[in-house]
Parts: C-alpha cells; structure tokens; sequence
C-alpha cells in the first residue's frame, strides 16, 4: 500500500479508530452521500511523485523561466525588485507566524498580533496618515476597497480616478464597481500627468472620490496640492494610492489632505514572484477609522495591566456583521505584512531615506545615459524610480533584442494605452548597477 | 521561558543604529533639489526603528515565541483545516526561478511558471469536476465575490436583471452573506432543519423567478454532508438560478464526490485550508474558482492556455467580468498548492479526506459522554459540541477554551456556527495522530469534570499565558491602533 509522510495513521490505529466509532469500515461514515454523485476510482491527475523526484520536477519547472536575478530588470509598473535583507526570509520561516490562523485567541497570538501593530505604525508614519489597518490583498485591490469605502461614506455614486493610475488598477476597480452599481469616470492624462481642468470639468454633487497615483504609472509625481483642492471642494474623499518607498524622499499624502492612502508594501522585502502574493496597505484619517475594510490590531491591557494586543472594532466585520459588514474581506496578507515590518525595520529611519533617495539618483543616471546613447526620454517631469522613453521600433522587437544580451526591458505601454507605441516605461532601482544601466542605455541607443 | 515585558520595535531604536547593508551607490550623485523641486520633498522623517541586525533578529524570535501554529501544537480550528504546511512546499516557493519573477516579462521567459500554473487548472478542475478553474482570486473572499459576479454577468446576459437574490444558510461563513452584498445581490437566509441540513421547505418557498444563485459549503459547517443535495440542485435550477459551492470543506471530499458532479455551477477552493498552504497569521492565501460551462464565457482575465508545447496568457475573453486582481493571481500560494498535489497524487488525496473524516467522528464519538452533540449522525470532516451543559454550571464554552491554552492547544472554533447554543467546532484534520488525538481529547474530558468540580479554575482560564484575558472593551471604546513616541 502507498504510504504518505504527511498521513500518520496506521492500518492498526484505523481499526481501533473504527471500532471506537462503532463501524467496521471507512466506507460506513460515507454513507450519507447519495451514491449518484459519488465519484468512484482514482482522480485523473498526475501521480505522486516521492520528495527526490519532486524536486527534480519543481526545479525543471522553476528553471524553464528567466528570473530577474540572473537577468537584469528594468521592469516595473507596479512590481520592483529591490534589496531584501537575509533577515527577513530567516525571521519568515519562523512557522510559529507562517502556520498560525488568524489570531482570534489572543492570548496565545501576541506574536502576530504585536507585528501587525508595529506594521500599522509604519504605514501610519510612511503616509502621514492617523492609521492604517493591517494589510490588504495588494494594492489595486486595496484602491477599489477605498472607493467602495468612499461611496459608503460620502452616499454618492461617481468615482473620479485618473489615468495615470495603474492600469489594472482601474480594471479592478472598475469589475468591484459594477458590483455596488458605481460609475466610474477616468480623467485624462495629459503629458504624462492628471490632467486637472479635466478633473475639474468632470467634478460634480455626486462625486465620491477623487483617485490619483503618486508617483503615478509614469513615475512622475502628481501635483497633489492641487488636486486636493479640486477633491475637496465638495464632500467626496481625497484617495492616493502611493508607493510606499517613495515616500522616503517625498512629501506623503497625509500631508497634502488626503483621506484615505492606499498602495502595495511589496518594495519592502516581498519578492516579485510573478505579482503576487504581494501586501496591500489602507491607511486613512481618523475620521475614517470605523469605516475601515480588513482587520484592525489594536493595544489594550490584561487584568493584570500589562500590555497586550487584540483584533479590534471588529463591529464592522463580515463575520459578526454578515450582510451589514462594510467590506466582505475576511484575510489580508498578514505573513507578508510582518515580512514588510522586518525589511523596514532593517532598513529603518535613515535607509529609508537613503535607499528613496538612490532609486532617484539611479533612474536619473539611466535618463542621462540613454539621452547621451540618443533615446528621448519622453518629459521633463520630476520622476522617482521610473520614466517613459520613446523608441524607433515597438517595444516588444527591442526587449527582444536587450533579451539577446541577457537584459529584461521595460514595460510596453501599449499594452495598456493605445496611443502609446513604441513607448516604454523604465523602472531603475538600487539594485542596478552602473554597469547594467551603461549596457541597457547602450543596446538602446543602437537600435534604428 | 517567554518575558512578559515585550517592547516594541520602536522601543529598541537609538539614533544612528542601522540594520541594512544597501548597495554602495557607485554613480555621481546629482543635488537632489536638481532632481525633485523642494516643495515635493519630505519635511518630516517617518519614525521607523532604528536598530541592529541581531535587535531584530531577538525581537521577532522573542514575537515568534508569543505565537502559537500548527507547528507549536495541535490547532483543530473548525472550518479552518489546521493541517501540516509541509516544508518541502516553502523551499520549492523561493526557487529564484518563482520567487524572483516580474508578471510582465515576456511570456516565452516564464514558461514554466505558466505551465505549473495551467497544470494546477487543469489539476483543480478534475478534483471538482468542473470545466474552467481560474487562480485569479486571492482569498476565499475574493472567490466567493468572483463567482458571484460570474453568476451576475450570466443572468445579465439572459436579461435575468429581476434575478437580485442570493440564498445562503443560516449556517454559512460570514462572508458568504457579505460578498452578495459586494456583488450587488440581496442576502436571503434559509433555515436548517432540527438535523442541522437545509430545510427543504423553506427552500422551496424562497426559490423562484428572483434567485440568483444559492450558495452552499458542503459538508456544511456542521460538518454534515447535505444529504438532499441532488433535490436542492434541481429547485435552483428549476428556479432558473445557479448553484455556488463554498470550498472551504472540501477537505473532507477529495476524490470522494466532486462539486461538479452534485450539481454545482461555480465553485471557489481556499488552497490555503485544503491544499497545505500556510495561513500565514491571516494571509496571503489563494482562492481559484471553477464554472461549469455555460460560466466559462465570463471568467476575469487572463487564463492560462496552451496551445501546442507553448503556454500563453489569455486575454481573450469577449464577456469577461473583467479584472478581479492585479497580474496572475497569488502565484507564490499556488505553487507550495501545486507541490503538494504532486506530492499526495490522487491516492493521496482520497486518503486526505478519508482519514480527516476518520479522525473527526473518532474525537466526536470519545467526546459524546461529555458534551452536548446535537446532531448525532456520523459527521464529515469536522462536528460541533455544545457547552449547554456546562453553562448550566456556570461555565461558558468561552472559558473552556481559554482552559485548553493552558494544555498547548489552540481551541476550537467557538459560537460558530450562529445557530447552536454555545457551540466549539472541531476540525482534527488528517495529519494529526491518533496520539495526539486522544491527548486532547483526555484534556476536554478533564475540563468537563472541572467543570463540575472545580469551575473556578476554568473560569479563571488561562493559567500560564505569557497574558491573561485581555480588556477588549476598552480596545474598541478608546482605540489604540498605532504606538506613538512619548
């Protein structure tokens, strides 16, 4: 008989098992399925392989694809790759975090229960916000979350979302709004930028949100002061979906009135991994606090006054609320919202800073590589860790051709813009080095 | 032993500590007011720690300690399939060749990353009995959401607009009742019967020209398998509506009935409960959804094809829903599912469900003298007690389970489902030994005679936490959700 390392019972534990029940056969306890619908003989899957033989399958597997550290990246758009720490995968296969449910007894889930808190705490001060929850499945899902929130909060209809937003952002949110019956109007781009007599043109009595990327899809960073305005003109809520390692250098959301800052925690030591499970974050203003999708942790006291931490305003859950909850979330990425909290705490005050500060520099240093090679770089907009490039060919011949000297191009924006061919957005991170940008910046520069 | 005095990670910081080794910067740097005009610039630093490597490395192996997982001790969460996350399934996830992977690469750089992801549709779809599966959703949630607009767009198609009512039980998940509202549905409960199933009658009254879909967990959260299935699947579909199978215990029918076969039109499997995936403290998990056919027009984009030896991302879905999540779904998730199902096969996975349903009518037949059992028939992979009994003497089931922290367990899922009287739901799952059930079940059968002995000592529960029962009132009336630097 086929025997399985992850299935104790012996042949004499199930006989005295069965005897204990009062049946004298497995098949005893299966009797209340109607025989119609049984499925009888084996699964038409493959069969099990023993551990040296899987391996051998999930390496072949795993070594058909490219991965972005042997072959340098200049992809982004929403995914980075940047520098995790070893500690973070070490402190992650502690399997006291990775194999616990949700912490609902306390008492034994301090552990999980203090991470997320200090996890709050950090997108709290990363986006200037009051609070945050703890976590989301990513970012564009946390974004239509915050409309739905906005639309529950404010009673109006219209969600107002700019096209400099990530793409599949807007396509989430546009699949989440057909299900509460939101309209949702995109604003134009204008020069790789909201354009805001648009924003203005399109605002009105039943707009619920207001939704911009800083920095946006392009890279390039949104006049928030400005948009703010415009948002708050009436009673709808201010949403920034926002990089979170940008806020290193820039200013953050909380600081220009927005109400609710929402994005993705994967810079912070969440590998790629083909886009996910990644980390979404929601942060929002006080005043929001009740209005919250997700679980929130907070801080409270035992009999004895000693600190400790709980899930909390739990009123608002599906699973005390049913139909009247204000979201139907019931998980979040909690695994990779501490694997988040480690990479920051490594990275800490001054490395967020620093590290901000050189994805900047290196993306400022591809632009002028790829200028001097004779690449337009397509605006003169203040970026972050990315900007758009216009080329002679389509994006796919010339990733083909960087593909032929062991480099993964940028994104093609026609993609997800039709009037955007031959336009690339190029993503540079710390992790490249001068020597890939030189080489990326001159196998462009020889295409015609 | 674990200290009761816990900082936080922000208490440990001191001004110029560091934690990083970021990569020298080897360009000339330019002014950075050149680059990003002041008036964009952060003012104010964000308040992250500041501390050394082995700081952290202590503070989260002192969090770690504070924590319980399957990995501590016996966890027989009800409804959650507490199983063994093997390790083989997080060594295969960080290959560098899935780990390090950006969704938009060029499709012919990540062709095995789409045929481990074709493979597990193809592999889903047989274990359900289903025509399409998508890995697009990333949580139960999110799935049960997905199927329901899947149901949406269907009726919409067939100018079914009239169709806004979702059935669901009295027993089902919280979330079931919240994604029909998500979808844009009503909510409309039906009872069980006094033998914990769906009360045909009342079933019969509800369905009708406005039902849109009735969604069901089969066995259900009682751990009863829904003998009447066949019957309810035709008055949903003489009804014109669709039939939703939650997935959440499809531990117990691996390779024993399929949701295809009993009628079902769209189904959602947690991977993280049934497949070995970790739960992770609460996520990241994975939630794909199967159709029958007729649905198979509408799935969110893009699903994994193959067409000769060449694995593609399809796009082309003319009546798609749309997008439901960002880039392919929770790939990393799938891949530690994948590798388990390669690892049981499908001997292996029959086995699974029959020895999770050995194992939960052996703890509930030693534990019948003891407790109250509403229901009595043999269960499927998981039962509920009642603490009735024990109230009378003054012990809630609450207590009992913050009595059995004190033993190293985690305790049963409690007050769940809402339709029995101080209910503890037991899901053993099939990786747990025999020893280690009759361990628990010795511990259970010692707080009921506390119960009636000794009350105080379960009352007073837990005894040697690193905390005791924590102030929740105060938590919600004056929240503290962040820490903030005295």
């Amino acid at each position: 008989m086929q025997k399985f390392r992850y299935l104790p019972m012996t042949e004499k534990d199930e006989q005295d098992m069965l005897e204990t029940i009062g049946v004298d056969q497995l098949e005893d306890l299966f009797q209340d399925i109607p025989k119609e619908v049984r499925f009888n003989g084996d699964l038409n899957i493959e069969e099990a392989l023993d551990e040296t033989k899987l391996i051998k399958e999930m390496t072949r597997m795993a070594n058909k694809n490219h991965n972005v550290k042997d072959y340098p990246s200049f992809l982004g758009a929403g995914v980075y790759e940047h520098y995790i720490p070893s500690v973070v995968n070490h402190m992650l296969l502690r399997s006291e975090f990775y194999t616990a449910y949700t912490p609902y007894q306390p008492e034994i889930s301090q552990g999980e229960l203090q991470g997320i808190f200090e996890f709050q705490t950090m997108i709290a001060e990363l986006t200037g916000m009051d609070l945050a929850n703890s976590s989301m499945y990513d970012g564009p899902t946390a974004l239509a979350e915050a409309a739905m929130m906005s639309a529950g909060q404010t009673k109006k209809k219209t969600i107002l979302v700019s096209k400099t937003v990530h793409p599949e952002a807007r396509q989430v949110l546009m699949t989440s709004a057909k299900g509460q019956n939101l309209r949702v109007i995109e604003i134009d781009e204008k020069d790789g930028m909201t354009d805001l007599s648009h924003l203005q043109a399109e605002y009105s009595d039943d707009t619920a949100s207001v939704i911009v990327q800083y920095p946006n899809f392009f890279g390039q960073i949104e006049d928030l002061e400005a948009i703010e305005k415009i948002a708050h003109q009436g009673k709808s809520l201010f949403v920034v979906s926002s990089n979170p390692l940008s806020l290193g250098v820039l200013q953050p959301p909380g600081e220009y009135g927005a109400d609710v800052v929402v994005g993705d925690a994967q810079p912070f030591g969440i590998p790629t991994q083909l886009g996910g499970p990644h980390c979404g974050y929601f942060a929002v203003t006080k005043k929001l606090m009740r209005k919250v999708p997700g679980r929130l942790v907070g801080q409270t006291t035992d009999d004895h006054g000693q600190r400790g931490f709980v899930l909390t305003l739990q009123a608002r859950e599906q699973h005390i609320r049913r139909d009247k909850a204000t979201s139907n979330i019931c998980s979040n990425q909690a695994l990779n919202a501490l694997g988040a909290s480690i990479a920051m705490s490594a990275i800490g005050k001054h490395g967020l800073h620093e590290m901000a500060s050189q994805n900047v520099q290196k993306a400022h240093y591809a632009k002028q590589q790829l200028k001097k090679h004779g690449v337009e770089v397509v605006s003169d907009h203040p970026t972050f860790n990315e900007f758009v490039i216009r080329l002679p060919r389509t994006v796919k011949e010339v990733n083909d051709k960087l593909l032929d000297h062991n480099i993964i191009g940028g994104l093609d924006l026609s993609r997800f813009y039709r009037d955007k061919e031959n336009l690339m957005l190029v993503a540079v991170t710390e992790l490249r080095t001068k020597e890939e940008i030189d080489q990326f910046a001159s196998v462009l520069g020889g295409v015609q | 032993m674990n200290e009761k005095n816990q900082s936080l990670i922000f208490e440990l910081s001191k001004e110029g500590r560091v934690g990083h080794s970021l990569p020298e910067i080897d360009i000339e740097e330019t002014a950075m007011d050149e680059l990003i005009p002041a008036k964009f610039q952060r003012t104010k630093s964000p308040e992250l720690p500041e501390v050394s490597e082995l700081q952290i490395v202590r503070h989260y192996t002192a969090l770690s300690k504070r924590n319980h997982g399957v990995d501590s001790g016996f966890y027989p969460l009800g409804s959650c399939t507490m199983k063994y996350n093997p390790k083989i399934n997080e060594d295969v996830a960080r290959y560098p060749g899935f780990a390090h992977l950006h969704p938009y690469q060029d499709e012919s750089t990540i062709q095995g990353a789409l045929e481990l992801m074709y493979k597990l549709q193809r592999t889903l779809e047989e274990i359900t009995g289903m025509d399409q599966v998508t890995l697009q959703p990333a949580a139960g949630a999110h799935g049960e959401w997905t199927g329901l607009m899947l149901i949406r767009a269907y009726h919409e198609a067939n100018g079914d607009t009239q169709r806004t009512k979702v059935i669901v039980p009295d027993s089902s998940h919280g979330t079931n009742p919240a994604s029909a509202i998500v979808a844009g549905f009503d909510a409309v409960t039906v009872k069980s019967n006094d033998q914990g199933l769906v009360d045909m009658d009342h079933l019969r009254e509800l369905a009708g020209d406005d039902t849109a879909a009735l969604m069901l967990t089969n066995p259900n959260t009682l751990g009863l398998f829904e003998e009447q299935i066949i019957e309810m699947a035709e008055i949903i579909h003489e009804a014109g509506g669709k039939l939703y199978y939650d997935g959440a215990n499809s531990n117990a029918i691996l390779g024993i009935t399929r949701p295809g076969d009993m009628g079902f039109d769209v189904v959602h499997l947690n991977l993280h409960k049934t497949f070995t995936t970790p739960h992770g403290g609460g996520g990241p998990g994975s939630g794909p959804v199967g159709v029958k056919h007729d649905l198979v027009p509408y799935l969110p984009v893009p699903l994994v094809v193959k067409k000769d030896e060449t694995y593609r991302l399809d796009y082309d879905v003319p009546e798609t829903i749309g997008r439901v999540k960002p880039y392919y779904g929770n790939f990393g998730i799938n891949v530690r599912a994948y590798t388990y199902i390669r690892t049981m096969g499908p001997v292996g996975l029959r086995k699974v469900s029959e020895y999770a349903v050995l194992n939960a009518n052996y703890m509930l037949r030693r534990l019948e003298p003891y407790f109250d059992t509403p229901y009595t028939q043999h269960c499927k992979h998981e039962f509920v007690l009642s603490g009735k009994r024990q109230k009378k003497l003054g012990v809630r089931t609450l207590d009992m389970a913050k009595r059995l922290l004190d033993f190293g367990y985690h305790p049963p899922t409690i007050y769940f489902p809402i339709n029995v009287e101080e209910c503890l739901m037991v899901e053993p799952t099939e990786t747990e030994s025999k020893e280690t059930l009759d361990e628990f079940c010795d511990a259970m059968i010692q707080i009921a005679k506390e119960a009636e002995e000794t009350p105080e000592v379960v009352q007073e529960a837990p005894h040697h936490t690193v905390i005791d029962r924590l102030d929740e009132t105060t938590a919600a009336r004056k929240p503290i959700l962040r820490y903030q630097k005295v």
